[in-house]
């Protein structure tokens, strides 16, 4: 440890610690606009100044490592003016349009100003403008409140591995470009818009729609893929205005991709359900809730009681709670297996090959920790970005070694220590040709999609196995924000909650579809009928829903959903990290699927227990292997990982019945159709957008 | 885009120059000797050269934008740089600069409708000792005076 | 060729082939002594070159003076990088026009000279960066590097002595900040000319990251003659404590302009009036520029008694600086000269960092408005005050070039600013339209 003084206070800090980052832990901050942890240095704002003893210049503390007998004063008189002048020329330009500006508020000038600078100013020359310019539908640009502090670029180049933005011009033009001459083309991820310190880069969804103190934050889990990271959603008059993660808190600290900060705007598109519908005189038509609820119980007890056939298929997207619920509801209340959902990864085979061992599945962390990763068969980049950032910042930060096997080139490339090219469903053969590079790695994470799965996913765990590689973990990749939770439940006809075996398996959801015999088809929160012909024509289709999907449009009641920023309960992303829902705003006339489902079982007169989030999460607590999870965690907001390895599966996975989506950076399945930004950035110069790696 | 055999070769012999992890390096130089002959920075070039180097075209608007040699938009033919920097300020270099401002009829990177004269008040071009200077192109006239400065223009106006 | 005539007072030795027929072609060279130094750098190990350049009290010649035999010592013995050879021919010092001369009419020298730091080093290729505006010395570089390989100085196995060197050019394309070392390793790598953050010095990770040897195109044309001499000979050239011979550029109002090489040490007064023939029409000299733009301004008076060499110069509070010699004569006026070298720092400041970026600017604007008489002064003071605030607190040394010679303006001629200022004559807006920096 090297030894230290700084304003006086005795500090100590590893050799090569920065002396902002020392201070920082003694608890001094030492301002700074262009420093920004993780990132490369740039020591260009000069604010972070400080005197140091036996130094005839001040020094940069970004820049500056510790050393053992360093004075450094940060607070001392010539860095005090240091920083003002500082700041006196940074106003010079910036245009002062605080009132109207998205950042004010919370912007870091202006607390830095505040808090270091002169309220007066000594520049009466004319300002240098150039006009605000829109790069794509979500990232806007306006250079004069720019102070080129260079985190946008790094964070682009350095965080996300795209490279779109750039400096051009030179001196007092200097500007922040886009990655083609006047539009971007890249991930439209707008970690660039969250990262800017003013208001120079801001959010096409956002910009001039509120200030930020009149917004109120509610911490949630993002609903799309399965990477399970926590949006801070702002809500101005119960409208969701802006989606980031500003605090950092959650697996995913401050990043988010397209989908987690802008497609929250399915909440409020013109086509929600609002009413429910029944079919009357073959036309859907809007009724009141109990004649609703009263008509599908009927039709449910009806079925039940002559011994009909029920059909329930549940959703990737729908809470562990309303997941549980209404397997509870299906085996228990209805007395059927046949119950199923929409599968995307084979987590069945992967629990059983690795039946025993503790510690066997990578979590989110591990991406970003674990010495070695083996990417196979996916496109992280495009399915995974968190997942995917994660193992860029472990190279950046850790020089991790990453090995990519997959079909085309994908972004891991770049910085992979090797490429293997290899079609779906053959990648074993490019696996086994890394054997002796592989073998050398003290650590591996595995991370594998889709097409790995079943007798492939069982070589490729044997395999890894007989390496002897010290600490071996997994990630399966899965689709959606609850794929994994759906698993965990018991969405499945031969397995129930924590992967118990049922005594008499039902039918599997393309079986359900096929048959000809289905009574009753009940659908939660799924669109099976946008990828399956429904056989049982004379079915009564009851479906639980947001929109009008194609499902919803054969159904014979519909009963509009509240969607995942609703309302409450838990979520388990693919890493298996447990985390709550928190309700941000409200559709009127929609329920959440829980609630649908405890009043379904209420005019059907059954006891299913109570229908609150928290009763049945306790449940789960108790029911589902893995799940016994501290509440504190949880309820603070935090994630915890569940492991369900304790024990085998008896029933063998179904590799046939995983179909996953394939979806882009810009889709996901049906609810992506629905987000509005979503759709624009694919309509936009920007959808030419092919990553080349 | 194609580019002249004598460019390609250049081009080549460039590339040959850095290592080959290292074709970055060429961008500069490659940007200067294309322009030579496009006469200006095209949008075409920079996506030409950002595709012949393995870059993305945001880098390669990085530098087109920082170094004030590389042009985009139409030069003349005949690029007149006049220095006014220190030591030609001394010794007559803004008379020199004003003069040749009416004489072309021009500004500070203008460039003239027929495409003949351009004219670029230039900082220090390193012929201090020989003040005032001008560069026509590459070339470059120490000692200029206004009279000399006319005669130039008007042999190099014969020529056109 | 030459530009102007030599002057009897000057101690040829860099520019010894200088008024030799076709000085620049090898086979002049190699009639008049050209590479025979590196012949002998063959012969001696590395440590035995660089003391020898130690010994000559050889600082560097771009203008910030760095000993080089030092500067050649930090890089590593042993590297599993390559290392390289990178010669500053980005000359854009304000003033300073004489390695322009050197690489035109003797290149060979400079290919020597590089040859001999890679044997001092173990490198294996060089790179010539040379400015774009002297596209011309691209192409004599590039003919004198292929006579070189076609006589076998270049190459794979020169002269049989098992060494293997190449070396090729590398043209900029309008940047001052690219001489700043650092800038020119990034234009190299194709990429903004600015400064990257040190340590660590090119020495250690310069071209590539890798370690390099990074000079000004004059120092390493003073090396050949260093083992010729032997290196405290070529010390005692000049003065103690700074060797040898150097490149001086007399600009602005002496009677003979032109580029003299000169002993380090020679007095300001004999270079003035014996070299370069007196200030022009007889008058009194008013101010004195060193080293190119970026040094304090000297009045007259302070300048006469000194010599040209490091430590005299900073005694005086300025800087040698890299040989651009700028006189100013009574009839200057100094608040436009202070103007005119604003105007440049503005145009020329890459932007990288606040003070420098936003600090040229402005001062650009408040000289403007002060040239043209509109203006208090109290903006008298806010220019010497922001000049101040950009002073040492900058990225790189581009900003305390911007701020030292309007500092020392300001407060040596602060009379003629507030002359101007009870001058206005015309109704001038009271915002003038001051174009920045118009790049396209």
């Amino acid at each position: 440890m090297v030894n230290l003084t700084i304003n006086g206070i005795a500090v100590q800090a590893p050799p090569g610690t920065l002396v902002i980052d020392a201070a920082k832990k003694a608890g001094i901050e030492i301002p700074a606009f262009c420093y920004y942890e993780g990132y490369s240095l740039q020591a260009a704002c000069r604010m972070c100044l400080v005197e140091v003893e036996k130094m005839p210049k001040l020094q940069t503390a970004c820049t500056l490592p510790v050393g053992e007998g360093m004075v450094v004063r940060t607070e001392a008189a010539a860095v005090v003016k240091a920083r003002k002048t500082t700041l006196e020329f940074l106003l010079t330009n910036h245009p002062l349009d605080c009132p109207v500006c998205d950042k004010g508020g919370e912007c870091e000038l202006q607390d830095m100003v505040f808090r270091y600078g002169a309220g007066e100013s000594r520049f009466t020359e004319l300002k240098h403008h150039v006009d605000e310019k829109q790069w794509s539908p979500v990232v806007f640009y306006d250079a004069p409140r720019c102070i080129l502090c260079y985190r946008c670029v790094r964070v682009c180049d350095e965080g996300m591995g795209v490279g779109a933005l750039g400096v051009v011009n030179r001196g007092v033009l200097s500007e922040i470009a886009p990655s083609h001459g006047d539009h971007l083309e890249c991930d439209e991820c707008g970690a660039c818009i969250d990262i800017c310190p003013v208001g120079a880069l801001t959010s096409g969804t956002y910009r001039y729609q509120t200030r930020p103190w009149e917004m109120q934050h509610v911490g949630t889990t993002c609903t799309f893929c399965a990477d399970g990271c926590k949006t801070t959603l702002g809500i101005r008059n119960e409208k969701i205005v802006r989606g980031n993660n500003r605090d950092q808190s959650g697996i995913n600290g401050e990043f988010l991709c397209v989908k987690g900060r802008y497609a929250f705007d399915f909440q409020e598109h013109p086509g929600r359900l609002t009413a429910p519908l029944m079919r009357i005189n073959g036309k859907l038509e809007e009724v009141s809730w109990s004649k609703a609820l009263a008509a599908v119980a009927a039709k449910f007890s009806e079925v039940k009681s002559r011994g009909g056939q029920f059909g329930v298929i549940g959703s990737t997207k729908t809470s562990n709670e309303e997941n549980f619920f209404l397997q509870k509801f299906a085996r228990q209340g209805l007395g059927t297996a046949n119950i199923d959902h929409r599968r995307s990864g084979d987590i069945v085979t992967l629990i059983d090959a690795l039946a025993g061992k503790t510690d066997a599945l990578g979590s989110v962390q591990d991406a970003y920790l674990m010495k070695a990763s083996l990417v196979v068969g996916t496109d992280l980049a495009q399915e995974h970005p968190l997942l995917a950032f994660q193992l860029r910042a472990n190279f950046r930060h850790h020089d991790s070694h990453t090995y990519t096997v997959a079909a085309g080139p994908v972004r891991e490339d770049s910085y992979s220590v090797a490429q293997v090219r290899a079609a779906a469903g053959e990648e074993m053969a490019g696996v086994e040709s890394l054997r002796d590079r592989l073998a050398k790695e003290p650590e591996l994470l595995v991370l594998f999609g889709a097409s790995v799965k079943g007798e492939a996913l069982r070589k490729l765990v044997a395999f890894v196995g007989s390496l002897g590689i010290a600490k071996v973990k997994y990630i399966c990749l899965m689709d959606y924000s609850n794929s994994r939770g759906a698993m965990d439940m018991g969405l499945l006809p031969d397995l129930g909650p924590g992967y118990k075996p049922v005594s008499a398996a039902g039918l599997a959801l393309p079986d359900m579809m096929a048959s000809t015999g289905l009574d009753v088809l009940w659908i939660v929160g799924a669109n099976p009928l946008a990828r399956h012909e429904l056989k049982s024509t004379g079915a009564f289709v009851v479906v639980q829903e947001m929109f009008l999907t194609e499902t919803a449009a054969r159904a014979d009641v519909v009963l509009p959903a509240s969607s995942a920023y609703e309302k409450g309960g838990t979520v388990t992303s693919g890493t298996g990290e447990v985390q709550r829902l928190h309700s941000a705003a409200k559709t009127m006339g929609a329920k959440p699927d829980l609630e649908i489902m405890g009043l379904i079982a209420k005019e059907m007169k059954l006891n299913l227990g109570i229908w609150a989030n928290a009763n049945v999460f306790e449940e789960i607590r108790r029911e589902v292997r893995g799940y016994n999870i501290p509440l504190p965690t949880i309820a603070t907001g935090q994630a915890v990982q569940t492991s369900p390895l304790n024990g085998r599966v008896a029933v063998a996975s179904r590799p046939d019945l995983i179909q996953p989506a394939g979806n882009t950076l810009f889709t996901s399945g049906s609810l992506g159709k629905y987000s509005k930004k979503l759709t624009s950035v694919m309509e936009y110069p920007g959808a030419l957008y092919k990553p080349q790696y | 885009m194609t580019f002249s055999p004598e460019l390609e070769k250049r081009i080549e012999k460039l590339l040959a120059s850095y290592p080959s992890n290292r074709r970055k390096s060429a961008l500069i130089p490659m940007l200067m000797y294309a322009q030579d002959e496009t006469g200006y920075v095209t949008r075409e070039l920079v996506e030409e050269v950002a595709r012949r180097i393995g870059i993305p075209p945001v880098q390669v608007d990085e530098v087109v934008t920082f170094y004030t040699m590389l042009w985009r938009k139409p030069r003349g033919k005949y690029h007149v740089q006049v220095c006014t920097n220190i030591s030609c300020l001394l010794t007559g270099g803004e008379e020199l600069y004003e003069h040749t401002c009416k004489k072309l009829g021009l500004g500070h990177r203008e460039t003239a409708a027929d495409g003949v004269f351009s004219l670029e008040e230039v900082e220090c071009m390193g012929a201090c000792s020989w003040a005032p200077a001008v560069q026509i192109n590459y070339d470059f006239y120490h000692h200029v005076t206004p009279e000399k400065l006319d005669q130039l223009i008007d042999d190099l106006k014969k020529v056109h | 060729m030459l530009y102007n005539e030599p002057s009897p007072l000057e101690t040829r030795v860099l520019t010894r082939r200088f008024s030799l027929p076709n000085s620049a072609s090898i086979d002049t060279a190699l009639a008049n002594g050209g590479y025979q130094q590196f012949l002998k750098a063959c012969g001696m190990t590395q440590e035995q070159i660089i003391d020898e350049v130690k010994a000559s009290n050889l600082r560097g010649r771009g203008g910030a003076g760095f000993p080089t035999g030092m500067k050649w010592g930090f890089l590593p013995r042993q590297s599993p990088k390559p290392k390289y050879i990178v010669v500053n021919g980005d000359e854009s010092e304000p003033g300073t026009c004489k390695d322009r001369v050197l690489i035109e009419n003797d290149p060979h020298l400079l290919i020597e000279g590089i040859l001999i730091a890679a044997q001092a080093v173990g490198a294996k290729a060089g790179y010539v960066y040379i400015r774009g505006e002297y596209r011309y010395l691209i192409d004599i570089m590039e003919k004198a590097i292929d006579e070189a390989y076609a006589k076998g100085w270049l190459g794979k196995n020169i002269q049989g002595r098992g060494v293997d060197f190449d070396l090729y050019t590398h043209t900029g394309a309008g940047a001052y900040e690219c001489g700043e070392e650092s800038a020119l390793l990034e234009s190299l790598e194709g990429k903004r000319g600015q400064p990257r953050i040190r340590p660590p010095f090119p020495a250690v990770a310069g071209l590539y990251q890798c370690p390099t040897v990074l000079n000004n195109v004059e120092t390493f044309c003073a090396v050949p003659s260093i083992l010729e001499m032997g290196g405290k000979a070529w010390a005692d050239l000049g003065i103690p404590k700074a060797g040898g011979t150097k490149l001086t550029c007399l600009t602005g109002h002496v009677n003979k302009c032109g580029v003299y090489e000169l002993p380090l040490g020679f007095p300001v007064e004999k270079m003035i009036n014996e070299v370069g023939g007196g200030i022009r029409g007889g008058r009194k000299m008013k101010a004195f520029i060193p080293g190119g733009s970026s040094c304090p301004v000297l009045k007259g008076d302070e300048a006469w008694p000194l010599t040209m060499d490091y430590d005299a110069m900073a005694k005086a509070g300025t800087m040698l600086g890299s040989g651009g010699v700028v006189i100013m004569d009574e009839t200057t006026d100094m608040v436009k000269a202070a103007l005119r070298i604003m105007h440049f720092y503005a145009h020329e400041s890459c932007g990288w960092c606040i003070p420098c970026r936003e600090g040229t600017t402005w001062l650009k604007k408040i000289l403007t408005r002060l040239d043209r008489g509109v203006g208090t002064t109290r903006d008298i003071d806010l220019a010497g005050d922001l000049a101040k605030n950009m002073l040492g607190r900058t990225f790189c040394p581009l900003g305390d070039a911007a701020a030292l010679p309007t500092i020392s303006i300001v407060e040596k001629f602060r009379d003629e600013f507030e002359a101007k200022l009870r001058k206005v004559q015309v109704a001038v807006p009271a915002f003038p339209d001051s174009p920045l920096v118009v790049m396209q």
